[in-house]
């Protein structure tokens, strides 16, 4: 028998370890301890109600354990195997207590379909995917099949692509298909560029093969024989597997010619890219991998009327790929159940920034911001307060603290004025300046505009420029109104969705965060505390010993004055390093 | 290996595969196999998850455990790599966060070898598609 405890951080601070140590206690007591075994766990994902006690084998899971609780624990269940009824977890629709662990509907807020065999087989072996239905999917739509019914079923699905745009994938197949060629192509979009994104690398390197699947049952469907992932030069390890991945798939005859003997031909090439965010917008994805330049071209004509080489081309990220096997296998009903009115089935999220628990998850649309952040991200680190989160990349926006219940959708976050982009969220807590946030991104855009049009070439600059000013206390209140006519224009004029979403960091923190804005611009004040030029440094001299620590360990010299003398700090050289504040033993350094 | 012509075909090797890993998980043969999947995405080979997966390989077959030591993809528990799952037979499995080859040593030893779980469990927090 094993009682497990949670050893996750909201846990912990509620008192965890003493229950630990008070169960030991107890078992002590009864002479239990060589046969139970209290193990103290990761996070269980409902930190709402923790501390959380699961007994093992029989899966009772208790809710709000107080250390007081130990004792009945042991005497009741351990020993008298009746369950504690007050500390079970009561179903909040028809108030019945739940015993066991799988019970709890909300227990398990993730799905995994995208990732279904990531961190469970081996990626370097097809037959583990094989032995995980692995190219069923393809043998179905090749042998029972006909293309229209798969476009339909995809259709019917719901699916919608994950990288960003969400355009429905069925309907994209079907213009591909539609459009009279003697050559066509099937591209995956492996070029992820959003800073803290790692879903698209996660889905190559833990299972290749899905999204090898997925390319040739498209081009069945599309009638490509032809396939290419485009993918960026820096994921060595994806790339490695995805080669690895190819090369079995042509060993057993599930790649190349007269595939499961229906006739079907279908072959997969790598293209790298330079590491380009632009190359993530599907014309200038094509003409990089054409050779030329990394830069778009006005839509229409669509890839799927002419794309690379000119011929019709079918272009879908990653984890759209990653979910059509499953939709083939179970059905379009099955996928279509979850999930929101508009938006089906799961995304999987790079959860990165402030939040204990970093990591990729999986969840089913519809899910609030709360439940990502709290129950599965185990909250905030260092137990500050949450004042931002991320979505969407430099495209998307920063949501607050009134936006948490918003269940995540396509639709929900552009309406809250982020979008869900392809899955980096990025958690901001109360330490984090938004103005240098919003700087942040821009510098990102700035960076990587390819610079074929002037608004986001030139317009980028210049709302750099003076988010600049503002972070070093130069700023003007009309700098504001600058920042929001200049973001409009560059959002109506530029030619391709970089540009046109590259101000979205800066006006959803100016809207969201405007205070912070005119604190930087009114007050010369920075109120997390993270603009230098905004931030001073004083000596109190009545608590100043002269004991020349912070003299000496300036490193610019900033510092001057004799033993037993008050110090003083030259604020033209201070460099806002701050190590005078921490080496300080009598609290003589200010920070204002 | 022979090339897939059929879905017969491919249907018969996804049996085949299947039924050997049933074999590993429901052998009666006492000394059965134990499974050990290292997560080896970019996140867990950053912390490490190569040196651990050789620590595996190295002590298992040192100190004679039949066990099958693998890779595998990213487990979502990127704040806890290095990770790894044991799949002890007949039971569920474990995964097990934050692997140092001092942690490493006291799974073998303690959880591999006696069946006595330890601190340091990532509780499941999700749902399958078979589920």
């Amino acid at each position: 028998m094993h009682i497990l405890i949670c050893g996750g951080t909201g846990c912990k601070a509620s008192e965890s370890s003493d229950i630990k140590e008070k169960l030991n206690y107890f078992l002590n007591e009864y002479d239990l301890e060589d046969e139970i075994q209290v193990v103290l766990t990761g996070c269980f994902g409902f930190c709402e109600k923790g501390p959380i006690v699961k007994i093992l084998p029989d899966n009772t899971f208790y809710i709000e354990v107080k250390p007081s609780d130990a004792e009945d624990i042991v005497k009741e269940h351990i020993i008298k195997g009746r369950p504690v009824h007050r500390l079970l977890y009561k179903n909040p629709k028809n108030d019945f207590k739940v015993t066991s662990a799988t019970n709890i509907d909300f227990y398990k807020k993730q799905i995994r379909i995208a990732l279904r065999n990531c961190g469970f087989i081996n990626p370097e072996n097809i037959e583990e995917y094989i032995g995980r239905d692995g190219y069923q999917a393809l043998g179905k739509c090749l042998t029972e099949l006909t293309r229209t019914q798969v476009i339909n079923e995809v259709k019917e699905s719901g699916l919608r692509g994950r990288g960003g745009g969400g355009f429905p994938t069925g309907l994209k197949w079907e213009i591909t298909r539609n459009v009279e060629a003697d050559q066509k192509y099937v591209v995956c979009n492996a070029d992820e560029g959003d800073p803290g994104a790692f879903m698209d690398r996660s889905i190559l390197e833990g299972d290749p093969h899905s999204v090898i699947e997925a390319m040739a049952i498209c081009g069945y469907c599309i009638g490509s024989d032809s396939g290419l992932v485009y993918i960026r030069a820096e994921y060595p390890l994806a790339i490695e597997r995805l080669k690895t991945a190819i090369k079995q798939a042509e060993e057993y005859g599930l790649l190349g010619e007269d595939i499961l003997g229906t006739g079907f031909n279908f072959k997969i090439e790598l293209r790298y890219g330079a590491g380009a965010f632009v190359c993530g917008e599907e014309t200038a994805l094509i003409h990089s991998m054409e050779g030329l330049r990394g830069e778009p071209t006005v839509k229409p004509p669509f890839p799927s009327v002419s794309g690379y080489r000119g011929k019709p081309t079918n272009v879908n990220n990653v984890e759209t790929f990653a979910n059509i096997p499953v939709i083939i296998n179970k059905g379009a009903s099955w996928f279509n159940k979850i999930g929101t009115e508009k938006s089906k089935g799961t995304k999987v999220f790079a959860l990165a920034g402030k939040i204990n628990n970093v990591g990729l998850i999986e969840v089913p649309m519809g899910t609030t911001l709360r439940e990502v952040i709290y129950d599965i991200g185990g909250g905030i680190k260092d137990g500050k307060g949450f004042k931002s989160v991320q979505t969407g990349g430099p495209s998307g926006g920063c949501l607050t603290k009134k936006f948490l219940d918003t269940p995540i959708d396509y639709e929900n976050l552009i309406a809250a004025g982020s979008m869900m982009g392809s899955g980096g969220m990025i958690v901001m807590d109360e330490d984090d300046c938004m103005v240098s946030i919003a700087k942040f991104y821009l510098e990102f855009t700035l960076e990587e505009s390819c610079g074929k049009c002037s608004p986001c070439r030139i317009g980028n600059k210049r709302l750099h420029e003076i988010l600049c000013k503002i972070t070093e206390g130069k700023g003007e209140l009309e700098d504001i109104d600058r920042l929001k006519m200049l973001s409009d224009v560059i959002k109506d004029t530029s030619l391709c969705g970089l540009g046109q979403s590259s101000p979205n960091p800066v006006l959803s923190t100016i809207l969201n965060f405007e205070d912070e804005y005119l604190a930087h611009v009114n007050d010369g004040k920075c109120p997390a505390g993270q603009c230098k030029s905004l931030m001073r440094y004083d000596i109190i001299e009545e608590l100043c010993t002269g004991c020349t620590l912070c003299f000496r360990n300036c490193p610019v010299g900033a510092i001057t004055g004799e033993r037993r003398v008050p110090h003083y700090i030259d604020q033209s050289i201070c460099i806002k390093c701050g190590v005078c504040f921490e080496k300080c033993k009598f609290n003589a350094i200010t920070l204002t | 290996m022979s090339k897939i012509t059929s879905l017969a075909d491919l249907r018969r090797i996804k049996e085949e595969v299947q039924s050997k890993i049933k074999l590993r998980e429901n052998s009666d043969n006492p000394e059965q196999v134990v499974q050990v999947k290292v997560g080896m995405a970019t996140c867990g080979i950053a912390s490490g998850a190569r040196e651990i997966m050789k620590y595996f390989v190295e002590e298992l077959e040192q100190q004679a455990v039949d066990a099958v030591v693998t890779q595998t993809g990213c487990m979502g528990y990127c704040y806890a790599e290095p990770t790894v799952e044991i799949i002890l037979p007949h039971k569920a499995p474990v995964v097990f966060g934050f692997v140092t080859k001092t942690k490493a040593e006291e799974i073998i030893d303690t959880y591999i070898k006696k069946g006595k779980l330890i601190d340091g469990i990532i509780p499941i927090t999700y749902k399958t598609i078979d589920e």
